[in-house]
């Protein structure tokens, strides 16, 4: 073997070896990313499954928060998903059949999707000043369920509008064009024919929008919640003679806010309470991203156009 | 109002077809409505953003807020210099982009060319699970775990710094910049690939010097987006940063960012006092500051597919 083969050689196979190195990194970087979601689940389960308990999810707060449970918490949050829902749902879902079906292309159009990306974008805490401003002082909302589930129903907007968009552009032209041919208007072929075949993805929206509006934090900061609250909002009866809507103008504790509270404001609680109101609202939010990415895994395989 | 009757009156005019079907007429005005509401959205946040923040330049300029090293808000008088509050947002932000982007894209390559087609989609599901964890539950393992940890790494008297936020923001950041890295590296067309491949070098020679090259607005976009989260991530920098509002370059020290200064005080803050208005006033500036970084990645993702 000449000298010149040899040098070849061995230059490839230190650039091979080279390539091996830089490939590791390049899956070490992965797994530095993968980790320690695994690492929150395990320490989340690890500390936070010894303080679930019936009585942990049933029960009020005692002793200035440093015993008792968190069911105020878990009941606000269900109040301000619920509203939030309720009001994006039908908005989001106008604004995506509007860009799918009905808008073409134009500066309009393009303004639009600027604005939906600029909204995206929003930083968290700026919804709760602009919540502050609008829903609270100028609409006389006061801090209430109400004012904190309009201020998360603009933050989660983006959510529902692209995942419903994207839905409703699966729908074959074909299909339009034949319920179009028989004669029905444009609104009765998207009533009928797109809407009933896009479900599965409007609802992956919706659900994404519920994971994201039970974990945020700074948007009911100044719009909705309380520190703590002796007893749980109710639409009926207590604690006086009132109208059954009364109680959305009322505060709610939350949970990502009991969590702030409880690991950074109030002293002296139990570590086992703070993992524990971690865990149920990990539990609750990933649950729901778990759904939803189960409905879109479905979505993507079942239906054959 | 040209965009309302273009929508509702392609065949006749708005009112011609408002008379034939007035059902259809209004149904679809609301889906308009609802389309445009958006932009409405975008602009009433700025309108009461600003209507809150202007009151503040009675007392003090403008170039004093931005400008003043001096960020005491309750003594007497009071002094509104958000310097120290930016450099805070400024520091953490960068050092979460410096970890994040040589990470973000690595794993992006990693997972777009290197990984086995079995783990691919359970490595893209695990990097999108991130977003979905609340940023409060992230701010609570910052505290409880990564803080001791840093604390007892660098010798410090807390564990509570920049560097700990920009450690969590990095992490936070990871969904936004690997699934739209990921994205651009897989956009690349093929022929590209091929016709790199065909003159002899290796599977990452082509990656290095034909394919992130190609994808490169796309990467723009991702570090963009990724910047415009960073930066805006507001429970997990209170928890995790100290607080401290002083002017530093260390990344050991306790900072207070922008978003943590509006969540920690705005709670206490009577409404309509000049501290308030100081509030809004950073919110203001944030805004406009996630506002440009979006729309330069927007910018940024166009140019990269009208390149394909």
């Amino acid at each position: 073997m000449n000298a010149e083969a040899t040098t070849l050689m061995r230059s490839s196979s230190s650039r091979a070896a080279k390539e091996r190195v830089i490939a590791w990194l390049l899956g070490l970087s992965t797994l530095a990313i993968v980790l320690p979601v695994l690492g929150i689940l395990f320490f989340l389960v690890r500390f936070g499954l010894k303080a679930i308990s019936w009585e942990f999810l049933t029960s009020m707060p005692r002793s200035g928060m440093t015993e008792g449970g968190i069911m105020p918490a878990i009941v606000g949050t269900f109040y301000l998903v619920m509203g939030t829902i309720i009001i994006a749902m039908p908005l989001g879902v106008l604004a995506a059949i509007y860009l799918s079906e009905y808008a073409g292309a134009g500066p309009f159009v393009r303004l639009i999707r600027l604005s939906i990306t600029n909204l995206a974008g929003v930083p968290s805490v700026v919804y709760g000043l602009f919540g502050l401003g609008l829903f609270v002082l100028m609409l006389n909302f006061s801090t209430s369920i109400l004012a904190g589930s309009f201020t998360l129903a603009l933050l989660v907007l983006p959510l529902v509008i692209t995942a419903a968009e994207e839905s409703l552009r699966r729908v074959p032209n074909s299909l339009r064009e034949a319920s179009l041919a028989l004669g029905t208007t444009k609104w009765q072929t998207v009533r009928n024919v797109v809407l009933p075949n896009s479900w599965a993805g409007i609802l992956t929206g919706i659900i994404l929008s519920i994971g994201r509006a039970a974990g945020e934090t700074a948007p009911i900061l100044f719009t909705a919640v309380v520190y703590y609250q002796f007893y749980v909002p109710q639409p009926a009866g207590l604690p006086y003679e009132r109208r059954f809507w009364d109680f959305l103008f009322e505060p709610v504790m939350a949970l990502p806010y009991h969590l702030y509270t409880l690991s950074t404001q109030a002293t002296d609680v139990d570590p086992a309470l703070q993992w524990g109101t971690a865990l149920v609202l990990l539990a609750l939010v990933l649950g729901m991203s778990a759904i939803a990415i189960l409905l879109r895994a479905r979505l993507g395989a079942g239906t054959r156009w | 109002m040209a965009w309302l009757s273009n929508t509702l009156g392609r065949k006749g005019g708005t009112l011609a077809r408002f008379i034939n079907r007035p059902k259809e007429a209004l149904v679809e005005g609301i889906i308009a409505t609802s389309g445009a509401a958006s932009i409405l959205f975008v602009i009433l946040i700025l309108i009461f953003l600003l209507r809150d923040a202007l009151p503040l330049f009675e007392i003090t300029s403008l170039e004093g807020f931005l400008t003043g090293r001096d960020w005491y808000p309750t003594s007497d008088p009071p002094k509104f210099g958000a310097l120290p509050l930016i450099v805070g947002s400024l520091l953490v932000t960068v050092g979460a982009i410096a970890l994040a982007v040589p990470i973000g894209v690595a794993a992006a390559v990693y997972i777009a060319e290197l990984s086995p087609a079995r783990v691919r989609e359970w490595l893209k599901v695990t990097v999108e699970l991130i977003a979905a964890i609340p940023s409060v539950v992230i701010g609570f393992i910052g505290l409880v775990i990564v803080a001791p940890w840093i604390k007892e790494l660098f010798n410090l008297p807390t564990g509570l710094t920049a560097l700990t936020g920009a450690v969590m923001l990095a992490w936070m950041a990871m969904p936004t910049i690997v699934s739209i890295a990921e994205d651009a590296i897989r956009s690349v067309p093929i022929e590209y690939r091929q016709g790199s491949l065909a003159l002899g070098t290796t599977h990452l020679q082509t990656v290095r010097h034909v394919i992130l090259p190609a994808a490169r607005s796309g990467l723009i976009a991702a570090i963009m987006l990724g910047i415009g989260r960073a930066i805006g991530e507001t429970m997990t920098v209170l928890m995790v940063t100290g607080g401290a509002a002083q002017i530093t370059t260390s990344l050991l020290k306790p900072v207070r960012t922008m978003t943590a200064t509006i969540a920690a005080e705005m709670g206490e803050t009577p409404q309509g006092s000049p501290h308030y208005h100081a509030l809004f006033a950073v919110g203001a500036l944030l805004f406009l500051i996630t506002f440009f970084i979006n729309l330069a990645a927007d910018l940024a993702l166009r140019k990269g597919q009208r390149a394909q």
